[in-house]
């Protein structure tokens, strides 16, 4: 890993207008940057909005408000400049239903061989074909299989598809969006493999979305805690395992079950109360002081700021700010 | 807390032996998968060869049509060409004649030999001594044009307009909706005797007015498949490979409403060729001389008592012509959509 940022997000906000007065907000003000060859692990709840910043990273939604720079280059000015092809070449996503993401009426070849028909126009049918079959060992599955159709194959080959069609395009930067959340334990360690060799073998960087923390721990170099839409916490991955900062932090760790039935008897649990708020109607200041057990006055009133509170290590509570001191 | 003897390893963490290599799982996979099932349009080729009502449905479909375009050159008579001295002449084919093709009218007398007639008229002529045989196919002809013009209305305008209406979404898809609601508001009989008023009655004036409303279904459906379709990931992952949006919607989107398309056309078709016969029928649809089905039932029904097959061999017609539209729709939708079946 290197030290050169490639993707930097900066106070980026996605809000879907529902109605005439009812807005969700989706993603408020979130900033991170990834650096060049890393992996960034992204967990939060479902319907935190962690797909939602994928998704927003490859211009699959437009962002309301905020920047995203690729390689230090405006994504907006990318897209406008050389268009959303030369930014889809960079940038790719595997997703998280391996049923749903593969067109039940192509073939494999034909679902792979898309990217490259877009973005290398050029390619003769016979070397596409090679690409193809080359793709398709890459992820460990057989070139004899490239006229079948996607319900010929399980679950874990097809997410294998998935990302041998993510790779076509030769992208430098993938967005997972929980590629193993649909698929069984045994086979879950296998993609996550996958994933991992490719990244050595092509120096790719992820953005890595899961809610199963032990996984994005074994994935991760770093994490990122994502509660209604904003960023609470992000340190390297092992450093936030060890020294949680953040309350919501504390209590999804303490959630992960142990392997050690003696153990897991004794494990303190922090159980949240309540569910989590609506994300049409936030809760003001922290957004977290409605189910945080160590709530202030001050939490209800202020919104935190996302600072360094340790070296590399973010968080937004006020538990560690100058007020809460 | 209890404190715990140690176990070298940290609660929470997840050792490397978890994720060691297992190459052996691929190949079995692998092998499970090898051994294959057809393309999905294969199988439901299959399924509907199963269908028992499908394949002579399909027959009689493909008879009628021939004969419709050949069967008018079988005989030396025109559709329009009136000859007074052979009127009202019963049915009469040579060795079908226990059939009730025997050239007897209603008192059993043989009008054939009576007015020294040789030739035979096969199904018989109506009151100007037109010959009903050419004229039923003549007619037929028509039903099919008409279910013709039905399918690309559906194909072309239903299809597109439910595909961008839905695919586009938000305020595109509000005001094309709105305006499908407007055209449904008018009844069908009203928007065509608008257009005899402007255009004679005729098959102009009805293919317009099924221009208008006739594609109104097919687009409801493919819009409502599009919607389903369009929130999928192979969607979203053919957007963030660059797709464009025309290939998306007849590569990735359209082929997958493919099944409901086809039984929505299929039914489609009988309700078309019935919607020309009811018009000609109450007098809206074509005029003489021109020969349509419902031209002939209209005509027939007033002599049905003294000539009934003038009435019979049309209506026996438009039946056949109905039921086997409507058993290979049938079949087509349960060979398509193995789900909706019982």
């Amino acid at each position: 890993m290197n030290n050169r940022v490639l993707l930097e997000v900066n106070h980026l906000s996605k809000h879907f207008q529902l109605g005439p007065n009812q807005t969700l907000r989706a993603v408020d003000d979130v900033s991170f940057h990834i650096w060049q060859g890393e992996t960034l692990g992204l967990v939060g709840e479902s319907g935190c909005g962690k797909s939602t910043v994928g998704r927003t990273l490859l211009q699959l939604y437009k962002p309301t408000s905020g920047e995203i720079r690729f390689a230090g280059e405006r994504v907006s000015d990318m897209t406008e400049r050389k268009g959303h092809k030369a930014y889809t070449s960079q940038m790719q996503m595997i997703f998280q239903d391996p049923y749903s993401s593969l067109n039940p009426r192509m073939t494999v070849t034909e679902i792979i061989s898309e990217g490259l028909m877009i973005h290398r126009p050029n390619l003769a049918k016979k070397e596409r074909k090679e690409q193809v079959s080359a793709l398709l060992e890459l992820v460990g599955l057989s070139s004899r299989q490239a006229n079948r159709y996607p319900h010929e194959f399980s679950g874990g080959q097809r997410q294998r598809i998935g990302i041998a069609r993510a790779l076509a395009v030769e992208p430098s930067f993938i967005v997972a969006d929980e590629p193993i959340a649909a698929l069984d334990v045994s086979i879950q360690a296998q993609i996550v493999n996958l994933l991992m060799d490719l990244q050595r073998q092509k120096q790719l960087t992820y953005l890595f979305i899961a809610h199963d923390l032990s996984m994005v721990k074994h994935i991760s170099d770093r994490i990122a805690v994502m509660y209604l839409g904003q960023l609470v916490e992000l340190a390297a991955s092992d450093e936030l395992y060890a020294r949680p900062l953040h309350p919501y932090t504390e209590a999804l760790l303490s959630a992960i079950p142990l392997p050690d039935p003696v153990q897991e008897q004794s494990r303190e649990r922090i159980v949240l109360q309540g569910e989590i708020p609506n994300p049409l109607n936030p809760p003001s200041g922290c957004r977290f002081h409605t189910r945080c057990p160590k709530a202030f006055d001050i939490c209800a009133k202020e919104i935190p700021s996302f600072a360094e509170v340790l070296p590399q290590h973010y968080v937004k509570c006020h538990l560690y700010g100058e007020k809460g001191e | 807390m209890r404190t715990l003897p140690a176990t070298g390893t940290s609660p929470h963490e997840i050792t490397d032996d978890l994720f060691v290599h297992e190459p052996v799982a691929a190949e079995v996979a692998m092998e499970v998968a090898a051994s294959a099932a057809d393309a999905p349009w294969k199988a439901a080729l299959k399924r509907l060869g199963k269908n028992r009502g499908v394949v002579p449905a399909f027959v009689l479909i493909m008879v009628i049509t021939v004969l419709a375009f050949v069967g008018p050159l079988l005989t030396p008579y025109t559709y329009d060409g009136q000859n007074v001295a052979h009127s009202n002449l019963p049915p009469k084919i040579s060795g079908l004649g226990w059939l009730g093709f025997d050239g007897l009218d209603s008192n059993g007398v043989d009008l054939y030999a009576k007015r020294n007639i040789t030739e035979a008229h096969w199904f018989g002529t109506d009151e100007f001594g037109r010959d009903m045989w050419t004229r039923v196919w003549k007619g037929t002809q028509i039903s099919l044009l008409i279910a013709l013009v039905a399918a690309l209305l559906d194909l072309f305008i239903g299809v597109l307009y439910g595909g961008i209406s839905a695919y586009y979404g938000g305020k595109i898809d509000n005001v094309m909706q709105r305006i499908i609601e407007v055209l449904v508001g008018i009844p069908n009989l009203i928007v065509i005797i608008l257009f005899i008023l402007i255009l004679e009655p005729g098959i102009t004036s009805i293919i317009l007015a099924m221009t208008i409303t006739g594609w109104v279904g097919m687009a409801r459906i493919v819009r409502g498949q599009i919607l389903q379709l369009k929130g999928q990931e192979f969607v979203l992952a053919a957007r963030s490979l660059g797709v464009s949006n025309s290939r998306i919607m007849f590569k990735h989107l359209i082929p997958n409403a493919m099944g409901p398309i086809i039984v929505t056309l299929m039914f489609t078709l009988p309700t078309a060729i019935f919607f020309e016969a009811f018009l000609s029928f109450i007098g809206l649809g074509l005029q003489a001389p021109l020969a349509s089905l419902g031209v002939l039932i209209n005509d027939g029904y007033k002599g049905m008592r003294l000539f009934p097959y003038k009435l019979v061999i049309p209506a026996v017609m438009i039946s056949l012509i109905m039921i086997s539209f409507n058993l290979l729709a049938d079949g087509l939708r349960d060979a398509l959509d193995p789900k909706m079946t019982k």
